[in-house]
């Protein structure tokens, strides 16, 4: 059964728990990247699987979701948390260990809804809508439980991840320009968060996001 | 039985403390140092032998059956380990239990001992040897269970016969996962670093060799030997998951096993020296890590 | 059947004779537990008849009572935990004899041992009942019975407590049941048990299955419905706790067993339920005990974890039965029904130990003992057998049970589809999970009790108790070890009784022999493990002899004047897996923390109430309470308005059925 599909797979499900578990900052960017890199793969190996020809429009998507996610995103990321001067995740809403249970938790529900999801046809693996699955529900629980900003920036990252699976793998035929939409908007959270992280910083020298609200009028 | 199953037993009986050996020469090497001859182990635990004993008016007769115990489930453990592809001594459905179960047993008996000296160290050690096992017990299992569901084998034997190129092809990311959260028991029930450092000396940092401060002579001697079994339990297992060198009869696949454990402990050896100890409060996530990865190595043998 | 019948008019007859002789209580005690003695005793035989494959016995006779029939039958189900009754029952009246003889004079033994032999007579008729409502008599009739012994040291406070605390569980747990008999009975015609589920499942069996996990999850100490349980257990005199906590919360598993039977073949998610509940109560139940500082409460919580173990062997069974494989079905079963019988002795073993060590110095706080296996080394070395046992160690019993149930879900894991396995490996690493931890909590128990030095002065003239106590102990230590090793020679009993509990199953004690020709293996490793031991110690003495063996002080680390107190206490042996799990278990800290230059008092306490109770049960009662208040203006405490009330109920009553 091993496709080359179920070996990335099977790594986009390490990086998810990585992540669950990590409270440095620095790694977490390099391993939200490392996911990226490798999720940025998928299509070529979709599309090897389907046996067609790797067309133009497949190359383009790989090239622009690696560069963006596997380079773009982590330097601005890192510019941001270099000006921002912090280096880990102090004390989350849901503690790191709690986060690894939770995280089989989620693993497990995605199994059971994945597997019962009526798709227009196959997936390319069995385990891709699962595995999307459990990326998306990790990056909300990324964004529900940490405090940081920029955490909460990797937790939309992953959740896009998670999408950005869930169409190669088991819609397959995801038109090009709303791939690119979800591409545009990610890229444009990672920025305006970068901009806000360094605001923010100066005027309050903290990004602990829960305190955002002691700003409503 | 077939006389070649006593193949594993003999060679983890013969060749355990020289895996203790390679880890501290790798450490030497690897720091830039010659260090101890391999057979330095041996040494020691002859040296051992030949001493007399101290023991605190405090201990009961539990002080001292708790090495003699403790060496003794080790062995029992090490009859159902295979090596590499060649079969244990003894197999049956479902031995991995009982597997867990004897190294449970040892430790039970271990922890003891080091509560019937009544010092608060040790009593610190045993505290932090409970606490992580507990975690890596869950760990080991469900591990087992994935290469279990890959290779349809109960016991540890049927396992590891099953665990050729062919399973490797088959399932490979699943076996790699089961692997790694393998050797991460291994690290953690051996007291290796980034769990424990075998080589510290401050009692406080400490988690297993703590436990066993009050022991001398030949019960310290019965303690090393069994943690260097323990170590080639662990080791074997971890060498029959990642190596998948079958050939089908007991003797060469009894040597290319014995060649992966000493592979795994320059690995161990290099591990140690270029990672640090984790803070004790991030051990309990490291396990949970190792079981977060095996339990994902179960569910991705497709079946 | 005969015999059962004698052995039940002994325990009558001892009862009442005891309480007869209620003024001389040394006499009372004498025919209250020799004739408890005598009867199970006498009871055990057929009992272990029925297991050797003898016929299901039945007894019938008429009775006045509206849809009940004095319908009693012995099946291997029945004679299986008929075991642990007669065995546990007649060791712990022994034991009772020497542990209530302080309290001679002081309190009406006679009445203590009528209820005590109320209680096991009633044990018995619960499992042997065959009709609805001699079963819920039986069931109430111990409910009655145990509450009365709980409560024998009435003039303490948390003892009324815990009394009332468990009447209110057990009668709503009563009350579910009453509905699960009345909707089974009005679809069978009757109440005889027979007559259920004689003519195909029941319609909704899926409620009728839910009404029996409350109604008897709630005496077996299903969480949350424990609540009772670690209030009640350590209340009660220690012989009195190991029969509850041995026996007497078996009867649940008991009765949800045979409402199997009824219901027909199980659905998937029957399995699934099971599972969970005995996850959360194995993991949670382990995890309070760690918590405790008081051993026999400490005890308790783990009566509430090795139910766990026991319905996730059945959850197992269930799932292997709902996913047609009959193995898995087989080995679940057959390793939850073990446990039953395992936790019976092991359990037993330990709160009759910690009855010991109670009786020698007074006080239950493990924090003020230590050093007791020096005083004490026959109640110590049965102590260590039992803690050895009860953490799943190889070559006890526990680890047989353990290891089927362990097998079972192997078996699943490996051959079921994803959502089955994936629930079996669910039952495994809890199962794992549990026993790491049990084995924490029972190392921290007995080094906190046994080992090392007395931490206060209350140990002192601690020693071994007399035979009447000490005989019962060492048999139970002995039973542990002989079933650990001889646990697979039973294998045709435990499969006659599974195939009791799956009619129309086939091939079932087959399987279950498989299992045990596993187990046998693994106990024949444990033989290697014992004469490995055998060949080592001989070793390191032979290596000794000659040299010098000095005794010294504790190795300290080089600090030079150790005291007792700096050892390490149960409390801060705990305290990492407390930490760990603190989001669950909510432990409450009073720091009074040291301050100035030369600090003199610090103080540190820790309390770890049950969340069950607190978070659920104490706020639902507290609505319950504020909202019937609110009908408090009816009572306006005058005889005339009283009669006002009922004359106005019955004229309306009168208009309504009238009009």
């Amino acid at each position: 059964m091993t496709s080359g599909a179920d070996a990335v797979l099977a790594g986009v499900a390490v990086t998810n728990f990585w992540l669950l578990g990590a409270s440095r900052l620095g790694h977490s960017i390099r391993v939200t990247a490392a996911q990226g890199i490798l999720l940025g793969f998928l299509p070529l190996l979709a599309a090897g699987a389907d046996g067609g020809a790797l067309s133009l429009r497949v190359l383009a998507l790989v090239a622009a979701s690696v560069l963006l996610k596997g380079l773009l995103f982590p330097r601005l990321l890192f510019r941001g948390i270099r000006e921002a001067s912090i280096r880990r995740e102090i004390e989350p809403y849901v503690g790191f260990t709690t986060s690894l249970v939770l995280g089989l938790v989620l693993l497990a529900v995605s199994l059971g809804i994945g597997t019962r999801l009526p798709l227009p046809h196959r997936p390319v693996s069995t385990l891709a809508v699962p595995i999307a699955l459990f990326t998306m529900l990790s990056g909300l629980f990324l964004i529900v439980s940490r405090r940081k900003a920029l955490t909460q920036v990797l937790g939309y990252l992953v959740l896009e991840d998670g999408i950005y699976a869930f169409g190669v793998l088991a819609v397959g035929e995801i038109p090009l320009l709303v791939e690119f939409g979800v591409l545009l908007d990610a890229f444009v959270a990672v920025f305006a968060m970068g901009i806000a992280i360094h605001r923010i910083h100066r005027e309050f020298d903290h990004i602990d996001a829960d305190r955002l609200k002691v700003l409503r009028g | 039985m077939d006389p070649a199953r006593l193949l594993p037993l003999a060679f983890a009986l013969g060749l355990a403390p020289l895996l203790l050996g390679v880890v501290n020469r790798t450490k030497a090497i690897v720091a830039g140092r010659r260090g101890a001859p391999f057979t330095q182990p041996y040494r020691d635990i002859g040296k051992l032998l030949r001493k007399g004993a101290v023991y605190s008016g405090t201990t009961t007769w539990l002080f001292r059956a708790g090495p003699v115990g403790g060496l003794a489930a080790t062995l029992a453990a090490v009859t159902l380990t295979p090596l590499g592809g060649a079969p244990a001594t003894v197999s049956f459905p479902g031995d991995l239990v009982l597997f867990a179960g004897l190294l449970a047993l040892a430790r039970f008996l271990t922890v003891l001992a080091a509560l019937d000296t009544g010092s608060a160290f040790e009593g610190m050690g045993a505290s932090r040897e409970v606490q992580f096992s507990a975690l890596a017990e869950p760990a080991l299992l469900v591990a087992l269970a994935a290469l279990a569901r890959a290779t349809g084998g109960l016991s540890l034997t049927d396992i590891a016969g099953g665990l050729g190129a062919a399973a490797w092809a088959e399932s490979g990311p699943s076996l790699l996962l089961a692997a790694l959260a393998l050797g991460a028991v291994l690290l953690a029930e051996n007291a290796r670093i980034p769990v424990d450092d075998p080589n510290t000396h401050l009692e406080l940092t400490m988690v297993h060799e703590v436990m066993v401060l009050d022991h001398g002579g030949p019960d310290l001697a019965l303690v090393l030997y069994g943690s260097a079994l323990k170590l080639w339990a662990f080791g074997a297992l971890l060498v029959a998951a990642a190596l998948p060198v079958r050939t089908g009869s007991a003797l060469p696949d009894a040597a290319a096993g014995v060649g992966g454990l000493f592979a795994s402990a320059v690995l161990v050896g290099v591990v140690e020296s270029t990672m640090a100890r984790l803070r004790l409060v991030r051990v309990p996530q490291f396990l949970v890590g190792a079981g977060a990865l095996a339990a994902l190595a179960f569910v991705l043998v497709g079946k | 059947m005969t015999l059962l019948l004698v052995a039940l008019a002994i325990l009558g007859a001892s009862g009442v004779a005891a309480l007869a002789a209620g003024r001389r209580p040394r006499l009372a005690t004498a025919l209250g537990a020799g004739g408890t003695a005598l009867a199970c005793g006498l009871g055990l035989f057929p009992a272990a008849a029925a297991l050797a494959g003898g016929p299901p016995e039945h007894v019938r006779a008429a009775w006045d009572m509206p849809y009940g029939s004095l319908d009693l039958e012995l099946d291997a189900l029945s004679a299986f935990f008929l075991l642990p009754i007669f065995l546990l029952g007649g060791l712990a009246a022994v034991y009772g004899a020497g542990y209530l003889r302080p309290h001679a004079g002081r309190r009406n033994l006679g009445l203590s041992w009528l209820f005590y032999d109320a209680l096991v007579g009633s044990l018995v008729l619960v499992v042997l009942a065959r009709n609805g409502v001699l079963f819920l008599l039986a069931w109430e009739a111990m409910a009655l019975s145990s509450f009365f012994l709980v409560t024998f040291e009435d003039h303490r406070e948390e003892v009324r407590e815990a009394g009332w605390t468990y009447l209110v569980a057990t009668h709503l747990g009563t009350a579910f049941l009453l509905a699960l008999f009345l909707l089974l009975g009005r679809e069978a015609g009757s109440l005889d048990f027979r007559d259920f589920g004689a003519h195909g499942p029941p319609a909704h069996a899926g409620a009728l299955f839910l009404l029996a996990v409350v109604g008897f999850g709630a005496k077996a100490g299903f969480l949350p419905l424990h609540v009772w349980l670690p209030e009640a257990h350590p209340a009660a005199p220690s012989h009195v706790s190991a029969l509850l906590s041995g026996v007497m919360i078996k009867t649940g598993i008991y009765g949800l067993a045979r409402t199997l039977t009824w219901l027909g073949p199980p659905p998937a998610w029957w399995g699934w339920l099971l599972v969970g509940v005995g996850l959360s109560s194995g993991i949670l139940g382990v995890l309070f005990a760690l918590a405790q500082h008081d051993l026999k409460r400490l005890l308790a919580y783990h009566s509430v974890e090795n139910i766990g173990i026991i319905t996730l062997g059945l959850g197992v069974g269930v799932l292997g039965l709902a996913s047609g494989a009959p193995l898995v079905a087989a080995l679940g079963f057959a390793g939850g029904l073990l446990h039953v019988l395992n936790h019976a002795l092991f359990k037993g073993l330990l709160f009759l130990g910690a009855g010991a060590v109670l009786h020698a110095t007074g006080t239950r706080e493990m924090d003020r003992l230590g050093g007791l296996f020096r005083r004490m080394p026959r109640t110590g070395t049965s102590f260590l057998v039992g803690a050895a046992a009860i953490s799943g160690l190889p070559p006890l019993n526990g680890f047989a049970s353990e290891f089927l149930i362990f097998l079972g879900a192997l078996t699943g894991a490996l051959s079921l589809p994803l959502a089955g396995a994936t629930t079996c490996l669910a039952a495994l690493a809890g199962l794992a999970l549990i026993g790491g931890l049990a084995a924490a909590c029972f190392t921290k128990a007995f080094g906190a009790v046994f080992l090392g030095e007395p931490r206060t002065g209350e140990t002192a003239g601690a020693r071994d108790p007399g035979p009447a106590m000490g005989i019962p102990m060492a048999v139970l230590a002995a039973a542990c070890i002989v079933v650990g090793l001889l646990a697979p020679a039973g294998a045709g009993a435990i499969g006659s009784a599974v195939a009791a509990l799956v009619p129309g199953a086939h091939g079932l004690p087959e399987h279950v022999q498989t299992g045990c020709a596993a187990l046998s293996a693994a106990t024949a490793v444990g033989g290697v493990f014992l004469a490995a031991a055998a060949g080592v110690a001989l070793l390191r003495r032979a290596v000794l002899r000659g040299r010098p063996v000095a005794s010294s002080v504790t190795w300290d680390c080089g600090y030079a004047r150790p005291t007792a107190r700096m050892q390490y206490t149960s409390s801060s042996f705990a305290a990492p897996l407390v930490e760990m799990f603190r989001g669950l278990l909510r432990t409450r800290l009073r720091l009074e923390a040291t301050a100035g230059r030369f600090p003199g008092r610090a103080s540190l306490a820790t309390e770890t109430p049950d969340v069950c109770r607190e978070g659920l049960f104490a706020p639902a009662f507290r609505g319950v309470a504020r909202l019937l208040g609110s009908l408090r203006w009816l009572q306006q405490g005058s005889v005339h308005v009283y009669v006002l009330y009922i004359a106005a109920t019955l004229v309306a009553l009168l208009v309504w059925r009238l009009a």
